[in-house]
């Protein structure tokens, strides 16, 4: 036993002297070195569509990178963040929602290094000043999408497949979290402001990627007579049940036209590489990080992939980029008070739940001048819009 | 014509107890081998030179101070885990429970947390804490181990499912607590009072779990090996019947033994929350509860090995996970990298305990 134990050592010492030879730093690119977390790995279009972001902004400025995949959100994310720092990373950044805990908790340690998060509710309440939360007004680039769906739905009433009274809509959303509800809501207005006649179902899949409960809950809402369907849940489920049913489908996160090339729409994402290349200028340059950044689509955040080839409604692209432009000047505005009613009722005041506390308090006055002012300056960039408005039926709020 | 008696080929023959040396060096050979084979799967596939991969493994575990931390910390989680399973595994009481014993003793821990934090003095709150763990994940042990004594129900089932039923109430807490609502994350419990946070040894986060684990596996060597209830969890796991002739009341071993081991599971759920993750999911056990099965049968059920395969199985996951983060490979080219070790090591007692007789060449006729 004493024996065979020497020559473990003894090979563990090897193996590890070979690792010092072998684990040296690489030549520095430049002074600065970030390093990513993600939840997942590219099999996920969520964490996909971050990766691709890091890997481009990190050659555009020359920056080395180091990227970690499949970090869970628990105390993983905290040492993930812990061994980058030690590594000599001046930026790391996470992906997921459940990361920011452990994030904040490594921002207290280590002091030098700037946190970034996306998704994350809790910079400005945290005062921590390396420590930074971003997102996007993703709301605009799904109403766009949404107005894409309404054409779609206007086009098939035209052409007799449809009634108007049968212009129902079906959405697979992931939890009843508040950036979901933004999200089919802003998608739900812009499809509406095409289609007066449009409804909408929405289904909760209790995850963020279940490639088989998105799927089913896509033919549920088929069977339901939904006759076209988007999603906010990371798998190519949805779409692929929609192709099988020859439904028309408007995805998340980047284009799913290759498992849906007959119904795929269109798709609205976030674009990261304007928020890393943001991050990483500012500490090139011992510039300050905002605590909350809200991109749009004037920062190139908020994009749209290329229309499919085969589903989309004709002058689809010209609406868009019509609306678009309109979105740009501020003469309309997504969450506009008189496009929607709640329980009946226009919308005139509301205190939004912005500082994230466990009794779900509304803490901030959110409606101005006739809008939901959502991921607003001064409040926090991730969605904290949570109306339940007139229209739109959740089959199940379980999750 | 004659008529030939065929004889395969080869076939297989039980080994006579093979001295220590000759069995680990088979074991030598196997993982040699696990590393030839993996070493010509890497190169052919991602066209990586193997040495270099297999230093990043090591640097995976071994790497950084903090990593070596990590390292022993999870391999005493695991550790934990499997000395749970074994007492029932020894009297073969198949307790594949473990995943959804440990889970309801990191939910008694977390209510205890999210309930009584900040009202009632710290010290209180860990006792507190504790006792509901170990008595969580007692329960949960007893209820298939009742079932089993009084109406031989399969074990097997039972404990199986009694993990879907904790992952589901684990869930419906999480929406519970969840903060901020619809999020499905209760994130970090008391993270600015650290109300409920397992004490830190030596001013170390890391060192808690090692210790409790050294205890656990002293404890459990003692416990199989020199106590009239190890020798009776030994007699029940060869023959109930005769553990039932001498005279033995195997319905009382079985409960009785079923709560030790669900109470180390909720010990193993107590760390995980009070003293590593501070916080809630359904997936904070990954999957240990049937990791554990694999590292108590390689270890033949014996405490002191376990520590050894404990550790065999997190170095393999640590380096897994090392080399998709420095090679950019994606996380199932580590999962099989593991696989291959796995497969040769699990294989490898095969043949310590059979041996393959080739068929003599017959030229007599």
């Amino acid at each position: 036993m004493k024996k065979l134990f020497s020559v473990i050592l003894a090979c563990l010492m090897v193996f590890s002297l070979a690792a010092c030879t072998n684990g040296a730093p690489k030549a520095e690119k430049s002074s600065v070195k970030a390093g990513f977390i993600f939840l997942h790995d590219e099999n996920s279009t969520y964490d996909l569509n971050f990766i691709n972001a890091a890997k481009e902004a990190c050659d555009k400025l020359g920056v080395e990178c180091v990227l970690k995949t499949n970090i869970p959100e628990g105390q993983e994310c905290y040492e993930a963040a812990c061994e980058l720092a030690d590594s000599g990373c001046d930026i790391v950044f996470a992906d997921s929602f459940g990361h920011e805990d452990y994030l904040i908790e490594a921002a207290k340690e280590y002091k030098d290094v700037e946190f970034c998060h996306a998704t994350g509710t809790k910079a400005h309440t945290e005062n921590l000043p390396n420590y930074h939360n971003a997102f996007a007004s993703i709301y605009e680039g799904r109403y766009l999408a949404g107005v894409a769906a309404g054409m779609k739905l206007n086009e098939m009433i035209a052409n007799g497949e449809i009634t108007a009274d049968q212009a129902k809509i079906g959405y697979v959303g992931a939890y009843t979290y508040a950036e979901v509800i933004s999200g089919y809501t802003s998608f739900f207005l812009g499809a509406r402001s095409e289609c007066p006649t449009a409804t909408m179902e929405v289904t909760f899949t209790g995850s963020w990627y279940d490639e088989t409960a998105e799927k089913e809950g896509a033919i549920k809402l088929i069977d339901n007579g939904c006759v076209l369907i988007s999603q906010h849940a990371d798998s190519m489920g949805a779409p692929t049940a929609c192709e099988n049913a020859n439904v028309p489908n408007i995805s998340y996160n980047g284009s799913t036209e290759s498992v849906a090339p007959n119904t795929f729409i269109v798709s609205s994402r976030i674009n990261w590489v304007p928020y890393f290349e943001l991050i990483i200028k500012s500490v090139q340059n011992g510039e300050k990080i905002p605590a909350d950044y809200t991109g749009t689509i004037e920062t190139g955040s908020v994009v749209l992939t290329d229309l499919g080839k085969n589903a989309p409604a004709e002058g689809t692209q010209a609406k868009m980029d019509q609306v678009k432009a309109e979105i740009q000047k501020g003469t309309r505005k997504v969450f506009d008070t008189s496009t929607f009613t709640v329980g009946g009722q226009t919308v005139t005041s509301y205190m939004a739940d912005v500082d994230t506390d466990a009794a779900y308090e509304g803490d901030h006055e959110v409606i101005s001048n006739g809008a939901f002012n959502e991921s607003a300056d001064g409040f926090r960039s991730a969605p904290y819009f949570d109306l339940r408005i007139d229209g739109i039926t959740l089959l199940d709020e379980s999750y | 014509m004659k008529k030939k008696q065929k004889e395969p080929l080869f076939h297989i023959v039980k080994r006579d107890v093979l001295p220590w040396y000759k069995a680990w060096g088979i074991r030598l050979i196997a993982i040699i081998a696990a590393l030839i084979v993996c070493g010509i799967i890497t190169t052919v596939t991602t066209g990586l030179n193997p040495l270099k991969v297999y230093a990043s493994f090591v640097q995976g575990a071994f790497g950084s101070g903090r990593k070596i931390w990590i390292t022993f910390q999870n391999m005493s989680v695991l550790l934990i885990i499997s000395l749970a399973l074994t007492p029932a595994f020894k009297m073969r009481f198949w307790n594949i429970g473990g995943e959804g014993q440990v889970l309801v003793g990191a939910l008694a821990t977390a209510a205890c947390m999210i309930t009584l934090g900040d009202k009632i003095p710290n010290a209180l709150l860990i006792i507190i804490m504790s006792i509901s763990a170990l008595a969580a994940g007692a329960v949960w042990g007893l209820i298939p181990a009742i079932f089993k004594a009084k109406w031989n129900t399969n074990e097997t089932l039972s404990t199986l499912m009694m993990n879907y039923i904790a992952t589901q109430i684990v869930a419906f807490f999480t929406v519970v607590w969840e903060v901020p609502k619809g999020s499905f994350t209760v994130g970090i419990i008391n993270q600015n009072t650290n109300a409920g946070w397992l004490p830190q040894l030596f001013g170390s986060k890391y060192l808690l779990p090692i210790v409790v684990a050294f205890i656990v596996t002293a404890s459990m060597y003692v416990y199989l090996k020199y106590s009239k209830h190890g020798y009776e969890i030994a007699v029940v796991g060869e023959s109930e019947k005769t553990a039932k002739y001498v005279g033995m009341k195997t319905g009382k071993i079985i409960i009785r033994t079923m709560i030790l081991s669900g109470a180390l599971c909720g010990l193993a759920g107590l760390l995980l929350v009070g003293g590593i993750n501070h916080t809630i999911t359904t997936t904070i056990n990954s999957g240990q509860g049937f990791t554990a099965v694999m590292v108590s049968w390689l270890a033949k059920f014996n405490p002191i090995t376990m520590v050894f395969t404990s550790f065999l199985i997190i170095f393999l996951e640590r380096g897994a996970g090392e080399i998709s983060t420095n090679f950019g490979l994606n996380q199932s080219f580590a999962d099989i990298l593991t696989g291959i070790i796995l497969f040769f090591i699990i294989g490898c007692e095969f043949f310590i305990s059979y041996r393959i007789a080739v068929r003599k060449s017959n030229k007599e006729n």
